[in-house]
């Protein structure tokens, strides 16, 4: 099953939970399966028309999943999905 | 230009443990000195990175804030101790900084960076270190860096996670590296990141990736291994993981990518939607509230805040953490004023727009300025954090 690291701002929604697994064999699988079991994480990964929010980035291994086939982009058993959204503190 | 840079003997000593390194040696030393670097931002991040880019002996350095210390700041901007509580930070910085370096240069701007002065303040710099704690100013620094060309070294921190990334970076060819805006095109809407002041951060965390951007700002300056360009590293204090992942340019950037539609600096605030029209909520002050509760009169006191923000200091009131407040409507009343506070005033505004939309309250009051309005003006017994 491919893992799927959750960034700290959006663990309260998995149950404080860092790493899932998801059994799914592409991106836009995952992220379905993903805001099934976690209703509370979609409207922080997906806008209205079900696309990934602009402000998060999803890469499979190294890569950007926009450089690669965005949702169609497959997933394997041992992938590893990083979901990277904006951050800005800094100067506080 | 770095052969007609000279160092004093004083100066030679100092830098001695950079020269004496083969790949760095006195040329390295002196495209430092001959450098000039903006920090917009002097808490966090840029304690850590001003301290060392001091220390390094980079010529001149700029700062850009605009805030005061505060004692709540010294749990991580360890620029700053006690004895500046009260003071303006860049005043504050620039003694420090001329104490651990007397031979560098130090020019400050006690302002808030903002479109109308952002390619002024830049244009006379090499690299701009951003270490800033808000989306707005995240894309100013962003868009006035590829509009006058420079690098701009970015590093940002949330509670236990950092990222860092050299954006816009001139390439040996003329052609220019990803910026904020390939990675993050647009910013997340207010409200559904929680702000610097509810996240919180912990202390170590911006020494550690200030420390990172201090690094990359000098491989820039100097040229000295590989900058990371087109590459996005992130960092996990609570796993101890760290991943740098590949970034590049996009052709739908509004800046620099096909059609470009962003040709000067525009209104951030309204990009990031801080100046959205939001309905206004009725408000008391802290004052007013003390005289109701001397007064005896009949009210229902809310604190949205969290449970252990609740433990540190309350006034009494009913706790319904922001979360939880559509699940717990039915215990807020409807026939009496309804109080809502939090810390400073922006959750229980949010707890209060949502009670109206969903539930057709009328009889809300947000508590002006928040829990700690009200410890100054009426309670400075209590404790504040």
């Amino acid at each position: 099953m491919a893992t799927i690291i959750i960034p700290t701002p959006l663990r309260k929604f998995t149950n404080n939970t860092a790493r899932l697994n998801v059994q799914a064999d592409t991106i836009a699988k995952t992220v379905d399966e993903l805001t099934l079991n976690f209703p509370d994480l979609k409207k922080h990964l997906l806008d209205d028309n079900g696309n990934i929010r602009s402000f998060v980035n999803i890469f499979v291994g190294n890569d950007d999943i926009r450089n690669l086939e965005n949702g169609d982009t497959v997933v394997k058993a041992d992938t590893v999905i990083s979901i990277v959204p904006a951050i800005a503190g800094g100067n506080f | 230009m770095s052969t007609q840079v000279t160092f004093s003997s004083e100066e030679l000593a100092r830098y001695n443990r950079h020269i004496i390194i083969p790949e760095f040696g006195l040329a390295g030393q002196q495209k430092l000195k001959a450098a000039k670097v903006l920090v917009v931002g002097s808490g966090g991040l840029g304690s850590p990175v001003l301290l060392y880019l001091a220390a390094a002996g980079i010529g001149t350095i700029g700062i850009v804030d605009f805030d005061v210390v505060d004692d709540s700041n010294l749990q991580r901007q360890v620029l700053f101790g006690v004895n500046e509580i009260g003071k303006a930070k860049v005043e504050a910085a620039k003694e420090r900084l001329q104490a651990l370096n007397p031979h560098i240069e130090l020019v400050m701007y006690n302002t808030q960076l903002t479109s109308q002065n952002a390619l002024d303040i830049i244009k006379g710099y090499d690299v701009v270190a951003d270490g800033t704690d808000n989306f707005p100013t995240r894309y100013l620094v962003n868009d006035a860096c590829v509009l006058l060309g420079k690098p701009n070294v970015y590093a940002s921190i949330f509670q236990f996670e950092g990222q860092v990334s050299v954006f816009n970076y001139k390439h040996a060819n003329g052609e220019f590296g990803p910026n904020y805006r390939d990675l993050y095109p647009t910013p997340p809407p207010p409200g559904l990141v929680p702000s610097c002041a509810e996240g919180g951060v912990l202390g170590v965390l911006p020494g550690i990736i200030g420390s990172l951007q201090a690094l990359e700002v000098i491989k820039v300056v100097t040229g000295v291994g590989e900058p990371l360009v087109g590459r996005f590293y992130i960092f996990d204090a609570l796993s101890f993981e760290s991943r740098t992942f590949n970034i590049s340019r996009r052709d739908d950037n509004p800046l620099n990518g096909r059609n470009p539609t962003i040709t000067r600096l525009i209104d951030y605030e309204q990009f990031c939607g801080v100046k959205a029209i939001e309905k206004p909520v009725k408000e008391i002050t802290p004052k007013e509230l003390y005289e109701l509760q001397v007064k005896g009169e009949p009210f229902q006191l809310i604190d949205v805040r969290e449970p252990y923000e609740y433990e540190i200091v309350n006034i009494g009131a009913e706790l319904i953490p922001l979360a939880t407040v559509a699940e717990q409507a039915d215990k807020i009343n409807k026939d009496q004023p309804v109080i809502v506070h939090c810390k400073m005033g922006g959750r229980s505004a949010k707890a209060i727009r949502e009670l109206e939309e969903k539930y057709g309250f009328t009889n809300l009051y947000n508590l002006k300025g928040g829990i700690i309005a009200y410890i100054d003006e009426v309670k400075p017994e209590l404790a504040k954090y």
